[in-house]
Protein backbone atom coordinates (compact mmCIF):
# COMPACT_ATOMS: atom_id res chain seq x y z
CA UNK A 1 0.00 0.00 0.00
CA UNK A 2 2.62 2.51 1.20
CA UNK A 3 4.31 1.42 -2.33
CA UNK A 4 1.64 2.93 -4.13
CA UNK A 5 1.19 5.36 -2.07
CA UNK A 6 4.62 6.59 -2.40
CA UNK A 7 4.96 6.48 -5.81
CA UNK A 8 1.92 9.44 -6.68
CA UNK A 9 4.09 12.42 -5.90
CA UNK A 10 2.36 14.24 -8.81
CA UNK A 11 5.60 15.49 -10.30
CA UNK A 12 7.34 15.36 -6.83
CA UNK A 13 9.83 12.86 -7.86
CA UNK A 14 10.72 15.11 -11.86
CA UNK A 15 11.46 17.96 -9.36
CA UNK A 16 13.19 16.32 -7.11
CA UNK A 17 15.26 15.39 -9.41
CA UNK A 18 16.15 18.22 -10.78
CA UNK A 19 17.39 19.57 -7.54
CA UNK A 20 17.70 17.58 -4.82
CA UNK A 21 17.84 18.71 -1.59
CA UNK A 22 20.41 15.87 -0.15
CA UNK A 23 22.54 14.45 -2.88
CA UNK A 24 21.97 10.97 -3.28
CA UNK A 25 25.37 9.74 -2.52
CA UNK A 26 25.48 11.76 0.33
CA UNK A 27 22.22 9.86 1.93
CA UNK A 28 23.93 6.50 0.74
CA UNK A 29 26.33 7.33 3.37
CA UNK A 30 23.70 8.81 5.73
CA UNK A 31 22.34 5.10 5.36
CA UNK A 32 25.18 3.01 5.53
CA UNK A 33 26.64 5.35 9.04
CA UNK A 34 23.26 4.56 10.11
CA UNK A 35 23.55 1.21 9.69
CA UNK A 36 26.88 1.28 11.81
CA UNK A 37 24.76 2.77 14.89
CA UNK A 38 22.24 0.62 14.53
CA UNK A 39 25.14 -2.24 14.84
CA UNK A 40 26.84 -0.18 17.87
CA UNK A 41 23.85 0.48 19.33
CA UNK A 42 21.44 -2.81 19.03
CA UNK A 43 23.76 -4.94 21.62
CA UNK A 44 24.94 -1.80 23.43
CA UNK A 45 20.98 -1.44 24.73
CA UNK A 46 20.90 -5.24 25.27
CA UNK A 47 17.93 -5.55 22.13
CA UNK A 48 20.36 -8.55 21.67
CA UNK A 49 22.98 -10.49 23.45
CA UNK A 50 26.13 -9.18 23.01
CA UNK A 51 27.51 -13.08 22.64
CA UNK A 52 25.34 -13.16 19.31
CA UNK A 53 25.48 -9.70 17.55
CA UNK A 54 28.76 -7.98 19.43
CA UNK A 55 28.86 -3.93 19.18
CA UNK A 56 30.07 -2.47 15.78
CA UNK A 57 33.12 -1.20 17.85
CA UNK A 58 33.84 -4.52 18.80
CA UNK A 59 34.05 -6.00 14.71
CA UNK A 60 36.24 -3.05 13.95
CA UNK A 61 38.83 -3.50 16.76
CA UNK A 62 39.24 -7.29 16.08
CA UNK A 63 39.51 -6.23 12.23
CA UNK A 64 42.07 -4.68 13.16
CA UNK A 65 43.66 -7.23 15.33
CA UNK A 66 43.09 -9.58 12.25
CA UNK A 67 44.14 -6.75 10.21
CA UNK A 68 48.03 -6.87 11.93
CA UNK A 69 48.06 -10.89 11.85
CA UNK A 70 50.06 -12.62 9.11
CA UNK A 71 47.62 -15.46 8.62
CA UNK A 72 44.76 -12.62 7.94
CA UNK A 73 46.83 -11.37 5.16
CA UNK A 74 48.10 -14.97 3.85
CA UNK A 75 43.96 -16.15 3.89
CA UNK A 76 43.27 -13.14 2.21
CA UNK A 77 45.81 -13.55 -0.66
CA UNK A 78 45.06 -17.59 -0.71
CA UNK A 79 41.06 -16.19 -1.67
CA UNK A 80 41.88 -14.03 -4.21
CA UNK A 81 43.95 -16.27 -5.86
CA UNK A 82 41.75 -19.16 -5.77
CA UNK A 83 38.88 -16.48 -7.35
CA UNK A 84 41.16 -15.03 -10.07
CA UNK A 85 42.29 -18.93 -11.10
CA UNK A 86 39.15 -20.12 -11.63
CA UNK A 87 37.34 -17.21 -13.21
CA UNK A 88 40.22 -17.01 -15.47
CA UNK A 89 39.85 -20.68 -16.40
CA UNK A 90 35.96 -20.85 -16.57
CA UNK A 91 36.16 -17.28 -18.60
CA UNK A 92 38.80 -19.28 -21.09
CA UNK A 93 36.47 -22.26 -21.38
CA UNK A 94 33.34 -20.43 -21.45
CA UNK A 95 34.46 -18.48 -24.36
CA UNK A 96 36.25 -20.74 -26.32
CA UNK A 97 33.49 -23.53 -26.28
CA UNK A 98 30.79 -20.96 -26.60
CA UNK A 99 31.86 -19.33 -30.02
CA UNK A 100 32.86 -22.67 -31.24
CA UNK A 101 28.98 -24.29 -30.13
CA UNK A 102 27.10 -21.64 -31.28
CA UNK A 103 28.67 -20.72 -34.12
CA UNK A 104 28.53 -24.40 -35.86
CA UNK A 105 24.37 -24.80 -35.77
CA UNK A 106 24.43 -28.85 -35.71
CA UNK A 107 26.65 -29.10 -32.60
CA UNK A 108 24.40 -26.33 -30.99
CA UNK A 109 21.01 -28.20 -31.98
CA UNK A 110 23.05 -31.44 -30.72
CA UNK A 111 24.16 -29.87 -27.39
CA UNK A 112 21.35 -27.82 -26.55
CA UNK A 113 19.25 -30.34 -24.77
CA UNK A 114 23.06 -31.72 -22.44
CA UNK A 115 23.47 -27.77 -21.61
CA UNK A 116 20.06 -27.39 -20.27
CA UNK A 117 20.52 -30.56 -18.22
CA UNK A 118 23.77 -30.29 -17.15
CA UNK A 119 23.16 -26.38 -15.94
CA UNK A 120 20.85 -26.37 -13.35
CA UNK A 121 22.83 -28.96 -11.24
CA UNK A 122 23.68 -27.33 -8.25
CA UNK A 123 27.62 -27.10 -7.90
CA UNK A 124 27.53 -27.59 -4.23
CA UNK A 125 26.33 -31.30 -5.57
CA UNK A 126 30.31 -31.73 -6.00
CA UNK A 127 31.67 -30.64 -3.01
CA UNK A 128 31.64 -34.68 -1.55
CA UNK A 129 33.61 -35.57 -4.89
CA UNK A 130 35.65 -32.80 -4.79
CA UNK A 131 36.82 -33.78 -0.73
CA UNK A 132 37.14 -37.30 -1.77
CA UNK A 133 39.10 -36.81 -4.96
CA UNK A 134 41.73 -33.89 -3.48
CA UNK A 135 41.02 -33.31 0.32
CA UNK A 136 41.29 -30.32 1.71
CA UNK A 137 43.67 -28.61 -1.10
CA UNK A 138 42.90 -25.96 -2.89
CA UNK A 139 42.07 -27.69 -5.97
CA UNK A 140 38.79 -29.04 -4.54
CA UNK A 141 37.49 -25.76 -4.16
CA UNK A 142 38.57 -24.96 -7.35
CA UNK A 143 36.94 -27.45 -8.96
CA UNK A 144 33.48 -25.76 -7.82
CA UNK A 145 34.43 -21.87 -8.84
CA UNK A 146 35.24 -23.63 -12.02
CA UNK A 147 32.06 -25.62 -12.76
CA UNK A 148 30.05 -22.64 -11.22
CA UNK A 149 31.09 -19.60 -13.22
CA UNK A 150 31.21 -21.97 -16.44
CA UNK A 151 28.14 -22.15 -16.87
CA UNK A 152 27.47 -18.36 -16.25
CA UNK A 153 29.97 -17.20 -19.10
CA UNK A 154 28.82 -20.48 -21.75
CA UNK A 155 25.42 -19.21 -21.55
CA UNK A 156 26.44 -15.69 -21.82
CA UNK A 157 28.08 -16.62 -24.72
CA UNK A 158 25.77 -18.46 -26.35
CA UNK A 159 23.43 -15.85 -26.42
CA UNK A 160 25.73 -13.12 -27.57
CA UNK A 161 26.97 -16.10 -30.77
CA UNK A 162 23.32 -16.06 -31.39
CA UNK A 163 22.63 -12.41 -30.99
CA UNK A 164 24.75 -11.91 -34.75
CA UNK A 165 23.12 -9.83 -37.08
CA UNK A 166 22.48 -12.38 -39.91
CA UNK A 167 23.05 -10.18 -42.84
CA UNK A 168 26.60 -9.30 -41.20
CA UNK A 169 26.56 -13.31 -41.41
CA UNK A 170 25.83 -13.63 -44.72
CA UNK A 171 27.61 -10.78 -45.87
CA UNK A 172 30.59 -12.50 -44.45
CA UNK A 173 30.22 -15.52 -45.74
CA UNK A 174 29.91 -14.09 -48.93
CA UNK A 175 32.89 -12.33 -49.00
CA UNK A 176 34.49 -15.98 -47.89
CA UNK A 177 35.85 -14.77 -44.24
CA UNK A 178 38.36 -17.48 -43.20
CA UNK A 179 36.29 -18.44 -40.18
CA UNK A 180 38.72 -17.11 -38.00
CA UNK A 181 38.37 -13.60 -39.71
CA UNK A 182 34.62 -14.56 -39.41
CA UNK A 183 34.86 -14.66 -35.60
CA UNK A 184 37.06 -12.03 -34.81
CA UNK A 185 35.02 -9.07 -37.24
CA UNK A 186 31.43 -10.58 -36.99
CA UNK A 187 31.01 -12.50 -34.15
CA UNK A 188 33.30 -10.98 -30.98
CA UNK A 189 31.97 -7.62 -31.60
CA UNK A 190 28.55 -8.57 -31.12
CA UNK A 191 29.14 -11.10 -28.25
CA UNK A 192 31.12 -9.12 -25.84
CA UNK A 193 28.46 -7.25 -24.30
CA UNK A 194 27.30 -10.65 -23.51
CA UNK A 195 30.84 -11.79 -22.62
CA UNK A 196 31.53 -9.13 -20.28
CA UNK A 197 27.78 -9.79 -18.89
CA UNK A 198 28.59 -13.41 -18.04
CA UNK A 199 32.21 -12.01 -16.95
CA UNK A 200 30.40 -9.92 -14.27
CA UNK A 201 28.01 -12.88 -13.35
CA UNK A 202 30.61 -15.34 -13.15
CA UNK A 203 33.36 -12.94 -11.16
CA UNK A 204 30.53 -12.85 -8.72
CA UNK A 205 29.48 -16.34 -8.75
CA UNK A 206 33.10 -17.62 -8.21
CA UNK A 207 33.56 -15.33 -5.27
CA UNK A 208 30.53 -17.19 -3.63
CA UNK A 209 31.78 -20.68 -4.28
CA UNK A 210 35.00 -19.89 -3.31
CA UNK A 211 34.37 -18.66 -0.05
CA UNK A 212 31.65 -21.38 0.38
CA UNK A 213 34.26 -23.85 -0.91
CA UNK A 214 37.25 -22.79 2.24
CA UNK A 215 34.33 -22.50 4.30
CA UNK A 216 32.40 -26.18 3.75
CA UNK A 217 35.52 -28.00 2.71
CA UNK A 218 38.32 -26.12 4.22
CA UNK A 219 40.56 -25.27 1.73
CA UNK A 220 43.10 -22.30 3.27
CA UNK A 221 41.59 -19.13 2.30
CA UNK A 222 39.45 -16.45 4.42
CA UNK A 223 35.85 -18.53 4.62
CA UNK A 224 38.31 -21.51 6.62
CA UNK A 225 39.15 -18.47 9.28
CA UNK A 226 35.57 -17.76 8.99
CA UNK A 227 35.42 -21.25 10.36
CA UNK A 228 37.93 -21.40 13.09
CA UNK A 229 36.77 -18.25 14.34
CA UNK A 230 33.09 -19.76 14.67
CA UNK A 231 34.70 -22.67 16.65
CA UNK A 232 36.91 -21.07 18.71
CA UNK A 233 34.19 -18.56 19.54
CA UNK A 234 35.34 -15.55 18.40
CA UNK A 235 32.17 -14.33 17.55
CA UNK A 236 33.84 -10.54 16.74
CA UNK A 237 36.57 -11.87 14.36
CA UNK A 238 33.90 -13.61 12.92
CA UNK A 239 31.78 -10.82 12.30
CA UNK A 240 34.96 -8.63 10.83
CA UNK A 241 35.93 -11.65 8.43
CA UNK A 242 32.27 -11.93 7.04
CA UNK A 243 32.77 -7.70 6.47
CA UNK A 244 35.77 -8.26 4.88
CA UNK A 245 33.93 -11.14 2.43
CA UNK A 246 31.40 -8.38 1.97
CA UNK A 247 33.94 -5.70 1.17
CA UNK A 248 35.64 -7.73 -1.36
CA UNK A 249 32.30 -9.10 -2.68
CA UNK A 250 31.86 -5.10 -3.64
CA UNK A 251 34.80 -4.56 -5.30
CA UNK A 252 34.75 -7.62 -7.69
CA UNK A 253 31.31 -6.06 -8.59
CA UNK A 254 33.13 -2.86 -8.68
CA UNK A 255 35.94 -3.89 -10.77
CA UNK A 256 33.73 -5.90 -13.25
CA UNK A 257 31.72 -3.01 -13.62
CA UNK A 258 34.61 -0.79 -14.43
CA UNK A 259 36.13 -3.56 -16.41
CA UNK A 260 33.01 -4.09 -18.57
CA UNK A 261 32.35 -0.60 -19.24
CA UNK A 262 36.00 -0.20 -20.43
CA UNK A 263 35.80 -2.72 -22.99
CA UNK A 264 32.77 -1.69 -24.45
CA UNK A 265 33.40 2.29 -24.53
CA UNK A 266 32.08 1.51 -28.09
CA UNK A 267 29.13 0.19 -27.75
CA UNK A 268 26.28 2.03 -28.20
CA UNK A 269 24.57 0.73 -24.63
CA UNK A 270 27.36 2.47 -22.90
CA UNK A 271 27.73 5.57 -25.04
CA UNK A 272 24.28 6.62 -24.36
CA UNK A 273 24.40 6.23 -20.65
CA UNK A 274 27.36 8.82 -20.74
CA UNK A 275 25.79 11.25 -23.09
CA UNK A 276 21.90 11.17 -21.09
CA UNK B 1 6.35 -37.03 -44.57
CA UNK B 2 6.03 -35.24 -40.86
CA UNK B 3 7.35 -38.19 -38.96
CA UNK B 4 10.96 -37.52 -40.33
CA UNK B 5 11.51 -34.20 -38.67
CA UNK B 6 9.93 -35.20 -34.99
CA UNK B 7 12.67 -37.97 -35.31
CA UNK B 8 15.41 -35.57 -36.35
CA UNK B 9 14.64 -33.54 -32.96
CA UNK B 10 14.51 -36.70 -30.62
CA UNK B 11 17.70 -37.94 -32.29
CA UNK B 12 18.99 -34.57 -31.68
CA UNK B 13 17.60 -34.10 -28.44
CA UNK B 14 18.67 -37.26 -26.81
CA UNK B 15 21.84 -38.04 -28.94
CA UNK B 16 24.36 -36.57 -26.45
CA UNK B 17 23.59 -37.45 -23.02
CA UNK B 18 22.64 -40.75 -24.18
CA UNK B 19 26.35 -40.98 -25.65
CA UNK B 20 27.34 -39.41 -22.69
CA UNK B 21 25.83 -41.75 -20.47
CA UNK B 22 26.87 -44.63 -22.51
CA UNK B 23 30.45 -43.12 -22.18
CA UNK B 24 30.38 -42.68 -18.39
CA UNK B 25 29.52 -46.03 -18.33
CA UNK B 26 31.84 -47.59 -20.56
CA UNK B 27 34.56 -45.64 -19.09
CA UNK B 28 33.70 -47.15 -15.27
CA UNK B 29 32.40 -50.55 -16.29
CA UNK B 30 35.05 -52.25 -15.10
CA UNK B 31 36.82 -49.75 -12.99
CA UNK B 32 38.02 -50.91 -9.66
CA UNK B 33 38.77 -47.53 -8.49
CA UNK B 34 37.62 -46.83 -4.93
CA UNK B 35 36.28 -43.37 -6.08
CA UNK B 36 34.87 -44.29 -9.74
CA UNK B 37 32.81 -46.73 -9.03
CA UNK B 38 31.01 -48.44 -12.48
CA UNK B 39 27.98 -46.38 -12.94
CA UNK B 40 25.70 -50.12 -12.85
CA UNK B 41 26.92 -50.29 -9.37
CA UNK B 42 25.69 -46.43 -8.69
CA UNK B 43 22.34 -46.87 -10.44
CA UNK B 44 21.86 -50.29 -8.44
CA UNK B 45 22.41 -48.85 -5.03
CA UNK B 46 20.09 -45.63 -5.68
CA UNK B 47 16.93 -47.56 -4.97
CA UNK B 48 18.19 -49.18 -2.13
CA UNK B 49 19.48 -45.90 -0.72
CA UNK B 50 16.66 -43.11 -2.02
CA UNK B 51 13.43 -45.31 -2.02
CA UNK B 52 13.14 -47.09 1.00
CA UNK B 53 12.09 -44.46 4.04
CA UNK B 54 14.75 -41.44 2.91
CA UNK B 55 12.68 -39.77 1.19
CA UNK B 56 10.40 -38.96 3.63
CA UNK B 57 12.86 -38.57 6.33
CA UNK B 58 15.55 -36.05 3.96
CA UNK B 59 14.56 -35.56 0.93
CA UNK B 60 11.23 -34.03 1.56
CA UNK B 61 12.33 -32.09 4.77
CA UNK B 62 15.00 -30.87 2.52
CA UNK B 63 12.13 -29.95 0.12
CA UNK B 64 9.94 -28.33 2.44
CA UNK B 65 12.63 -25.91 4.19
CA UNK B 66 13.82 -24.82 0.92
CA UNK B 67 10.10 -23.89 -0.46
CA UNK B 68 9.55 -21.92 3.40
CA UNK B 69 12.35 -19.75 2.98
CA UNK B 70 12.26 -19.19 -0.80
CA UNK B 71 8.56 -17.98 -0.25
CA UNK B 72 9.39 -15.93 2.34
CA UNK B 73 12.37 -14.70 0.03
CA UNK B 74 10.14 -13.92 -2.66
CA UNK B 75 7.50 -12.18 -0.62
CA UNK B 76 10.26 -10.00 1.42
CA UNK B 77 11.64 -8.77 -1.92
CA UNK B 78 8.98 -8.02 -3.93
CA UNK B 79 7.26 -5.98 -0.67
CA UNK B 80 10.25 -4.32 0.21
CA UNK B 81 11.68 -4.02 -3.07
CA UNK B 82 7.87 -2.17 -4.10
CA UNK B 83 8.19 0.41 -1.25
CA UNK B 84 12.58 1.22 -2.01
CA UNK B 85 11.93 1.42 -5.45
CA UNK B 86 8.87 3.75 -5.25
CA UNK B 87 10.89 6.25 -2.86
CA UNK B 88 13.47 8.04 -4.40
CA UNK B 89 14.89 9.17 -0.97
CA UNK B 90 14.46 5.51 0.70
CA UNK B 91 16.14 4.47 -2.33
CA UNK B 92 19.47 6.81 -1.72
CA UNK B 93 19.60 5.83 1.72
CA UNK B 94 19.55 2.30 1.61
CA UNK B 95 21.29 1.67 -1.89
CA UNK B 96 24.85 1.24 -0.67
CA UNK B 97 24.06 -0.79 2.48
CA UNK B 98 21.63 -3.19 0.07
CA UNK B 99 24.86 -3.48 -2.15
CA UNK B 100 27.02 -4.78 1.13
CA UNK B 101 25.02 -6.95 2.03
CA UNK B 102 23.94 -8.75 -1.77
CA UNK B 103 28.07 -8.49 -2.04
CA UNK B 104 28.41 -10.85 1.11
CA UNK B 105 28.30 -14.77 -0.07
CA UNK B 106 25.11 -15.63 1.83
CA UNK B 107 26.91 -19.23 3.08
CA UNK B 108 29.10 -16.91 4.99
CA UNK B 109 26.33 -16.32 7.27
CA UNK B 110 25.57 -19.68 8.00
CA UNK B 111 27.77 -19.13 11.09
CA UNK B 112 26.23 -16.12 12.14
CA UNK B 113 22.98 -17.29 11.80
CA UNK B 114 23.42 -20.56 14.04
CA UNK B 115 24.18 -18.16 17.09
CA UNK B 116 20.71 -16.44 16.58
CA UNK B 117 18.50 -19.23 15.78
CA UNK B 118 20.72 -22.78 16.68
CA UNK B 119 20.78 -25.20 14.47
CA UNK B 120 17.05 -26.40 14.23
CA UNK B 121 14.93 -26.11 10.81
CA UNK B 122 14.32 -22.42 11.94
CA UNK B 123 18.19 -21.83 11.16
CA UNK B 124 18.23 -23.09 7.83
CA UNK B 125 15.13 -21.19 6.52
CA UNK B 126 16.32 -18.32 8.18
CA UNK B 127 19.63 -19.30 5.75
CA UNK B 128 17.81 -19.73 2.71
CA UNK B 129 15.62 -16.36 3.50
CA UNK B 130 19.03 -14.28 3.51
CA UNK B 131 20.56 -15.49 -0.15
CA UNK B 132 17.15 -15.85 -1.32
CA UNK B 133 16.54 -11.98 -0.73
CA UNK B 134 18.90 -9.84 -2.45
CA UNK B 135 18.57 -11.20 -6.18
CA UNK B 136 14.85 -10.45 -5.53
CA UNK B 137 14.92 -7.15 -3.49
CA UNK B 138 17.68 -5.47 -6.24
CA UNK B 139 15.89 -6.99 -9.25
CA UNK B 140 12.24 -5.83 -8.24
CA UNK B 141 13.61 -2.23 -7.12
CA UNK B 142 15.18 -1.81 -10.62
CA UNK B 143 11.93 -3.19 -12.21
CA UNK B 144 9.50 -0.94 -10.16
CA UNK B 145 12.15 2.15 -11.18
CA UNK B 146 12.30 1.65 -14.39
CA UNK B 147 8.77 1.73 -15.18
CA UNK B 148 7.13 2.95 -18.29
CA UNK B 149 6.90 6.36 -17.12
CA UNK B 150 3.58 7.06 -19.89
CA UNK B 151 2.32 4.26 -18.12
CA UNK B 152 2.75 5.86 -14.87
CA UNK B 153 0.89 9.47 -16.19
CA UNK B 154 -1.94 7.04 -17.84
CA UNK B 155 -2.55 5.20 -14.41
CA UNK B 156 -2.51 8.52 -12.85
CA UNK B 157 -4.99 10.16 -15.34
CA UNK B 158 -7.23 7.47 -15.17
CA UNK B 159 -7.62 7.56 -11.00
CA UNK B 160 -6.73 4.32 -11.18
CA UNK B 161 -7.42 3.36 -7.30
CA UNK B 162 -3.07 3.05 -5.15
CA UNK B 163 -4.87 -0.95 -4.79
CA UNK B 164 -5.32 -1.60 -8.55
CA UNK B 165 -2.65 0.71 -9.60
CA UNK B 166 0.08 -1.87 -7.13
CA UNK B 167 -1.32 -4.65 -8.73
CA UNK B 168 -1.87 -3.30 -12.41
CA UNK B 169 1.09 -1.42 -12.96
CA UNK B 170 3.68 -1.52 -10.34
CA UNK B 171 3.37 -5.36 -10.23
CA UNK B 172 2.30 -6.09 -13.56
CA UNK B 173 5.44 -3.71 -14.84
CA UNK B 174 8.42 -4.99 -12.46
CA UNK B 175 7.09 -8.69 -13.46
CA UNK B 176 9.91 -9.56 -15.84
CA UNK B 177 12.60 -7.99 -13.21
CA UNK B 178 10.82 -10.02 -10.66
CA UNK B 179 11.06 -12.81 -12.55
CA UNK B 180 15.02 -12.81 -13.38
CA UNK B 181 15.58 -12.20 -9.74
CA UNK B 182 13.70 -15.13 -8.55
CA UNK B 183 15.50 -17.18 -11.11
CA UNK B 184 18.76 -15.91 -9.31
CA UNK B 185 17.00 -16.82 -5.90
CA UNK B 186 16.40 -20.46 -7.17
CA UNK B 187 19.33 -21.46 -7.69
CA UNK B 188 20.99 -19.77 -4.70
CA UNK B 189 17.92 -21.29 -2.30
CA UNK B 190 18.79 -24.83 -3.58
CA UNK B 191 22.72 -24.22 -2.69
CA UNK B 192 22.21 -23.24 0.75
CA UNK B 193 19.66 -25.76 1.06
CA UNK B 194 22.69 -28.08 0.95
CA UNK B 195 25.13 -25.94 2.61
CA UNK B 196 22.91 -25.28 6.01
CA UNK B 197 22.64 -29.11 5.97
CA UNK B 198 26.24 -29.61 5.13
CA UNK B 199 27.12 -27.78 8.80
CA UNK B 200 24.86 -28.52 11.48
CA UNK B 201 21.94 -31.37 10.91
CA UNK B 202 20.17 -34.51 11.69
CA UNK B 203 18.46 -35.20 8.55
CA UNK B 204 18.08 -33.69 4.54
CA UNK B 205 19.87 -34.26 1.89
CA UNK B 206 23.08 -32.41 2.30
CA UNK B 207 23.75 -34.04 5.70
CA UNK B 208 23.02 -37.56 3.86
CA UNK B 209 25.40 -36.77 1.63
CA UNK B 210 28.23 -35.49 3.30
CA UNK B 211 27.41 -38.71 5.93
CA UNK B 212 28.15 -40.87 2.79
CA UNK B 213 30.77 -39.14 2.15
CA UNK B 214 32.65 -38.98 5.34
CA UNK B 215 31.85 -43.16 6.06
CA UNK B 216 33.51 -43.74 2.17
CA UNK B 217 30.25 -45.22 0.96
CA UNK B 218 31.30 -43.76 -2.93
CA UNK B 219 28.89 -45.44 -4.93
CA UNK B 220 25.75 -43.74 -2.17
CA UNK B 221 27.57 -40.80 -2.40
CA UNK B 222 27.24 -40.62 -5.91
CA UNK B 223 23.82 -41.65 -6.03
CA UNK B 224 22.88 -38.42 -3.39
CA UNK B 225 25.56 -36.20 -6.06
CA UNK B 226 23.02 -37.53 -9.06
CA UNK B 227 19.74 -37.22 -7.08
CA UNK B 228 20.87 -33.59 -6.49
CA UNK B 229 21.50 -32.78 -10.00
CA UNK B 230 17.77 -34.59 -10.96
CA UNK B 231 16.14 -31.86 -7.76
CA UNK B 232 17.97 -28.98 -9.89
CA UNK B 233 16.50 -29.83 -13.08
CA UNK B 234 13.16 -30.35 -11.67
CA UNK B 235 12.83 -26.86 -10.10
CA UNK B 236 14.33 -25.21 -12.75
CA UNK B 237 11.73 -27.12 -14.94
CA UNK B 238 8.36 -25.57 -12.92
CA UNK B 239 10.65 -22.42 -12.62
CA UNK B 240 10.22 -22.19 -16.17
CA UNK B 241 6.94 -23.39 -16.76
CA UNK B 242 5.61 -20.46 -13.91
CA UNK B 243 7.44 -18.25 -15.73
CA UNK B 244 6.10 -18.99 -19.66
CA UNK B 245 2.89 -18.72 -18.26
CA UNK B 246 3.07 -16.10 -15.72
CA UNK B 247 4.92 -13.83 -18.39
CA UNK B 248 3.40 -15.05 -21.66
CA UNK B 249 2.29 -11.51 -22.04
CA UNK B 250 5.29 -10.02 -22.09
CA UNK B 251 7.41 -12.87 -24.25
CA UNK B 252 4.76 -11.98 -26.71
CA UNK B 253 5.51 -8.34 -26.56
CA UNK B 254 8.71 -8.81 -27.01
CA UNK B 255 8.33 -11.09 -30.03
CA UNK B 256 6.31 -9.01 -31.73
CA UNK B 257 8.60 -5.99 -31.14
CA UNK B 258 11.57 -7.83 -32.10
CA UNK B 259 9.49 -9.20 -35.67
CA UNK B 260 8.03 -6.17 -35.73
Amino acid sequence: MTAAVTADPAGRDRDGRRRPAVPSWALGIAGLAGLMALAELVPRAGLVRERYLPPFSDMVSALADQAGTDAFWRALLETLRGWAIGLAIAMAAGVVLGIVIGGVPPLRAALTSTIEFLRPIPSVALIPLAVLLYGTQMRSTLLLVVYASFWQVLMQVLYGVQDVDPVARETARSYRFRPLTQVRTVIWPTALPYVMTGFRLGAAVALILEITGELVIGSPGLGRQIAVAQNSNAVPSMYALVIVVGLIGMLVNAAARAVERRALRWHPSVRREVVS
Amino acid sequence: MSVLPVLRRIVLLLAVPVLLVAAWWAATANSTDFFWPPLSDILGTFDDTWFHGRITSDVLPSLARLLAGYSLALLLGVGLGTAIGSARVLRALLEPSLEFFRAIPSPVLVPILMLFAGIGNGMKVLVIVSGCVWPVLLNTVEGVRALDEVLRDTARCYRMRPHSRFVHLVLRGASPQIAAGARQALSIGIILMVISEMFAASNGLGFTIIQFQRSFSVPQMWTGIILLGLIGIALSVVFQTVEARVLSWYTGLRRSQREG
